[in-house]
């Protein structure tokens, strides 16, 4: 019998958080766009924990909206309870989370895949790359047919040779028991590339019934929510929230884990992935921080119509007997029901640095990847991946420079120079404190740094885009004008500055220079500044930081320009490194491994020295004087 | 393309030859500016910005209204210069006290330290030095950062590079408590942090003030060709030194030891300045000569620009002298042939197969061939055969230079809690000055602060 053969611009391997930004992306670029996933009711699963966004995440949320992706729009329109985190800190770490409803998030998203021109959903295992001299030409399908592509964008989570543990049982499925992939990656070696084997886990999931919330604490939403997509107008998303809880584990649940600790897979050797040193199963936690005597526990609904919670903070891969044993300890859970097991899972992932910053593999022309695939961990995490994947495998097709968003750029860029750049083993999960410019790369100005680009992919529409330049116009004019308002000492202002308990002033100064104390904010100044009109939410926010903060950001800035300096410069795919004699043995050897795009991104190789960077600078001017 | 860049500066003469004049050399788009905050001219108010390039002027370098030294100062603009950039030469008195001080008004004013190699590589990265030379611009790019980390390494010493990492210790310490907190609020808290760390870090700050003041007086910086007399006992290296020193009495001057118990001795050579060690204080016995000799001679192979190697002619070589030839075979080494005045058993080429070095047949009793030595030496450095290591200086300049950065970087986290601005301000200068410190140990950043809060912190879902 014939087998199915069929011509796309785009394949897309998997439907994850990664597999669907970068098949919106390439769809709504105007590609013809097959997207494969082992089951359709699996599309943007949630399998892990309830949440969307988090510290740093929640930038990543917002980059990716401001670029035109679908997350943020998406929790949105899902989400059950909200909160800005570090709300009382600078705004550089302010960062949305919220709990989503998982099956309504996937079904929304999948809801928006179905409905968006371009795309073609198929439920099918892609077990083969076909790839001829280095060029990427489609996917073959464990049944046989043949697609036909001039990119494939592989996003495949925690799906390859998956393995899924507790105690002494382990089944060879992904995640929530859905069918693993498990020929890819023999396709993916015998093409030369290189894999490693990760390892992530999660707690059970237990029955809400089962659980007395009476010897809990109550954890609240933020009175007034704040959306992630800039699309979304906060009046429209105020809503009845749910509670989470939270509970503490004790000595007595850390004596059954040490005398069952022989029995965890992860300590007996049957698990041989690496594990994310920041995720630790409660196993993990009670042996390595053994001087603490308890951990936090946050129970967490999992959706509107479903019994089920989540026990954030105690993830494990200790056998069922054990799980009961434990979670009954807890306050709250002494008669608990488990739904769904605790269990760790292992998966095959590549090794991102065989990767361009543009996520397309240094050796397969038109081969792209994002996600839990390139080793990283998170939802968020995955999204910004697939996103970029996205666009640049499209952006490769329609002949168009891709798109590198740098470290002073987005989080998506310190993200990925990270996976590319660093040696990395282990899932990497983003944080604030990876990013150097972070004062710059806030999540209140993710839309003023990136819906340019999002604009010119046509991803953004031009009334979105409109806005935030008029924005800008607005924010940069009402700072001047309050860098230009003087206000004297008159019995006004002082009791207004009494009030908010701030000093007194002895001589005439500007509106600007009392929103630069920390006590003073622009809302504050209303009633001694008659001048004032009305202004949006998030252009009183712009001016409230830029104006505050001033010194600090000047400082950044200053720091980007002369980090910009060797980002730009960039270095000859063709460049030959034995050619040059004065570099070190090991520099070379790094070099050649890691193939930099431009000086900056060697000169953060590890092995790369600053001699060595001089040493390539005289090299690529004798070259370009040649 | 214009390779422009920070300010750069550094002190351009050679120090060997004690002249009179020594030029400090700075480069950059700031450097009219930097000259311009630090020049006070003796004669017009005119703006060093306005003058014509090329031309020299009198003045004084001025730090915080003193007076650091008295100079002519010549304004060079882009692009004819060395580095096609704007260059300013300022030619100061020489001696070693007044450049440094030079040089770190500079730094104080806005420049940087340029690293090993810098003001060429600039100046080929701008089109002035010809195509033909990148290779020996790479070469010196190499040599000079070869002997700048060993510079670093040979002065460190274990009390500073001991405390430089306590310190740093405790500011990762702290960064990554700050970090943990701010990624996972929920589970660790900041109240009153501000103050604890206040606290510390003005404990910090204060040790490093007290680092800043004493750098300069713990440590004698000698100037010269470090020359190490070398040899099994009774080759007669004492006698040689004594013979050195006494000829050139009239400016003999005594350095002593500062760790161990070694005499130097300073001569000058008609204008080149040497500094002599011998190795005569250690007194061997019989069964310990080989092992001493042996580990001697390794440790100055490390640290010498120069090896005088004394062989007794009048009794046969032996394993020793073997094991000595093979480890200084790479140094720049003479071989004297003591004791001329006795029957010579060893041949003036019994040496050329391990080591390639001129021989001299000399005795310290009737001192003849000793000018023959003095000889081959100015030789050897006229011809540029033995250079002077002028990076420790340098090393010493960047060392400080990095303790001032790091101390105002903690300055502007005292400034910012005192201000009471939000937590997540601190760690950006506190990333700054552990950098910073991290420059002088030698030590990178990469993923320090990741793995401080993996390790000591317990976060996650």
């Amino acid at each position: 019998m014939p087998n199915v053969e069929e011509n796309y611009d785009v394949v897309v391997v998997g439907l994850g958080h990664a597999g669907c930004e970068a098949a919106l992306a390439c769809a709504r670029m105007g590609l013809e766009t097959i997207c494969f996933t082992v089951s359709v009711e699996s599309i943007a699963l949630m399998p892990c924990n309830p949440n969307i966004g988090g510290s740093s995440k929640g930038h990543l949320v917002r980059e990716i909206d401001a670029l035109g992706g679908e997350m943020g729009k998406n929790i949105d329109k899902t989400f059950i309870q909200s909160k800005m985190l570090n709300a009382s800190k600078g705004p550089a770490v302010h960062s949305l989370r919220a709990q989503a409803d998982k099956s309504e998030y996937s079904r929304s998203m999948r809801r928006v895949l179905e409905n968006t021109e371009h795309i073609t959903i198929r439920q099918a295992e892609v077990s083969e790359i076909i790839v001829n001299e280095g060029v990427i030409e489609g996917v073959r399908t464990f049944s046989g047919a043949t697609y036909h592509a001039k990119a494939v964008v592989l996003c495949t989570g925690t799906y390859l040779k998956a393995r899924c543990i507790y105690g002494e049982v382990s089944n060879y499925t992904g995640p929530n028991g859905l069918q693993a992939a498990n020929h890819l990656t023999d396709s993916l070696k015998a093409n030369g590339v290189e894999m490693f084997r990760f390892k992530t886990g999660t707690p059970a999931r237990v029955d809400k019934r089962s659980i007395d919330f009476s010897k809990m604490e109550q954890q609240f939403g933020d009175e007034r929510i704040v959306p992630f997509s800039f699309s979304t107008d906060p009046d429209s998303i105020q809503k009845e929230q749910v509670f989470c809880w939270l509970t503490y584990t004790n000595e007595k649940t850390h004596e059954i884990i040490r005398n069952n600790i022989h029995r965890s897979p992860l300590f007996s050797g049957m698990i041989e992935g690496t594990g994310p040193r920041y995720c630790p199963s409660i196993e993990d936690k009670v042996v390595r921080f053994a001087d603490k005597n308890r951990h936090q526990v946050f129970v967490e609904p999992e959706g509107n119509y479903t019994n089920e919670m989540y026990l954030g903070g105690m993830s494990s891969s200790l056998p069922e007997d054990v799980q009961y044993e434990m979670y009954r300890t807890v306050p709250g859970l002494e008669n608990v029901k488990i739904v769904r097991n605790a269990y760790a899972i292992e998966y095959d992932c590549i090794n991102p640095v065989q990767l361009k910053p543009s996520l397309e593999f240094k050796n397969i022309s038109g081969l792209f990847s994002g996600g839990q695939f390139n080793g990283s961990s998170g939802y968020e995490e995955a999204a910004a991946q697939g996103i970029i994947a996205g666009i640049n495998a499209a952006c490769k097709i329609l002949g168009r420079e891709p798109l590198i968003l740098d470290r002073s750029e987005a989080y998506i860029g310190v993200l990925i120079d990270d996976l590319v750049t660093k040696e990395n083993h282990e899932p990497y999960r983003m944080m604030t404190s990876r990013a150097e410019y972070r004062l710059l790369l806030r999540q209140d100005n993710a839309d003023i740094r990136l819906s340019k680009y999002g604009h010119e992919l046509g991803l953004v529409s031009d009334e979105a885009y409109e806005w935030v330049l008029k924005k800008q116009e607005i924010v940069k004019e009402e700072i001047e004008r309050l860098e230009n308002t003087t206000v004297g000492v008159t019995d006004k202002v002082q009791n207004l500055l009494e009030r908010l308990n701030s000093t007194l002033l002895k001589s005439g100064t500007t509106l600007a220079e009392l929103i630069r104390r920390p006590e003073i904010s622009y809302e504050d100044l209303a009633e001694i500044d008659p001048e004032r009109k009305e202004l949006r939410y998030d252009v009183v926010e712009q001016v409230n930081i830029n104006i505050k903060y001033e010194g600090y950001i000047n400082r950044q800035l200053k720091q980007v320009e002369h980090f910009k300096k060797l980002e730009n410069k960039i270095i000859p795919e063709t460049i030959n490194y034995d050619d040059i004699s004065g570099l070190r043995m090991e520099a070379q050897q790094k070099l050649k491994k890691f193939h930099p795009r431009s000086i900056g991104q060697a000169s953060r190789i590890s092995g790369v020295s600053p001699a060595d960077i001089s040493v390539l600078l005289v090299y690529l001017e004798q070259h370009r004087r040649m | 393309m214009n390779y422009s860049e920070d300010t750069i500066a550094a002190i351009s003469t050679g120090s060997v030859t004690n002249s009179g004049i020594g030029i400090i050399r700075m480069s950059g788009e700031e450097a009219l500016s930097i000259a311009e905050e630090i020049f006070q001219s003796k004669k017009s108010g005119k703006s060093l910005k306005e003058v014509p390039s090329h031309t020299i002027h009198y003045g004084n370098i001025v730090d915080d209204g003193e007076i650091v030294d008295e100079v002519l100062l010549m304004v060079m603009k882009a692009p004819n210069t060395y580095t096609r950039e704007d260059v300013v030469e300022i030619n100061c008195h020489g001696g070693m006290i007044v450049m440094n001080k030079v040089l770190e008004t500079c730094f104080k004013h806005g420049a940087r330290p340029a690293e090993p190699g810098e003001f060429t590589k600039r100046a080929f990265l701008n089109g002035r030095i010809d195509l033909s030379q990148a290779e020996a611009v790479i070469d010196l790019i190499n040599s000079k950062n070869d002997m700048s980390m060993k510079s670093s390494i040979n002065q460190l010493n274990g009390y500073l590079s001991g405390k430089i990492r306590k310190f740093r210790e405790e500011i990762l310490n702290d960064m990554a408590y700050i970090e943990a907190a701010l990624d996972d609020p929920e589970h660790i808290s900041l109240d009153d942090f501000g103050q604890i760390l206040l606290n510390k870090i003005n404990e910090i700050c204060k040790e490093l003030e007290y680092l800043i003041q004493t750098s300069d007086n713990g440590r004698v910086i000698k100037e010269g060709i470090n020359t190490v007399i070398l040899g099994k006992p009774n080759a007669g290296k004492s006698s040689l030194l004594n013979v050195l020193a006494r000829y050139e009495r009239a400016i003999v001057t005594d350095i002593p030891g500062t760790t161990r118990d070694i005499i130097e001795e300073q001569i000058n050579l008609n204008g080149i300045l040497i500094n002599l060690t011998d190795t005569a204080g250690i007194r061997e016995t019989k069964d310990m000569v080989e092992s001493i000799g042996v580990d001697k001679a390794r440790e100055c192979a490390q640290n010498a620009d120069l090896i005088i190697y004394v062989v007794d002619s009048s009794i046969p070589l032996d394993e020793n002298d073997r094991k000595i030839m093979e480890i200084i075979q790479d140094k720049k080494v003479i071989i004297i042939l003591n004791k001329s005045d006795l029957v010579s058993v060893v041949e003036e080429n019994s040496f050329s197969d391990i080591i390639h070095a001129p021989v001299v047949s000399i005795s310290t009793v009737t001192q003849d061939g000793i000018q023959r030595l003095e000889q081959i030496i100015r030789d050897m450095f006229i011809e540029g055969k033995i250079q002077f290591n002028d990076e420790l200086v340098i090393t010493n300049l960047r060392q400080k230079n990095s303790l001032k950065d790091a101390l105002k970087s903690l300055k502007l986290v005292i400034n910012s809690i005192e201000n009471s601005m939000p937590e997540d301000f601190y760690t950006i200068d506190m990333m700054n000055a552990y950098e910073e410190l991290g420059k002088i140990t030698g030590e990178s950043v990469e993923e320090d602060l990741a793995n401080e809060i993996f390790s000591k912190f317990c976060m996650g879902k």
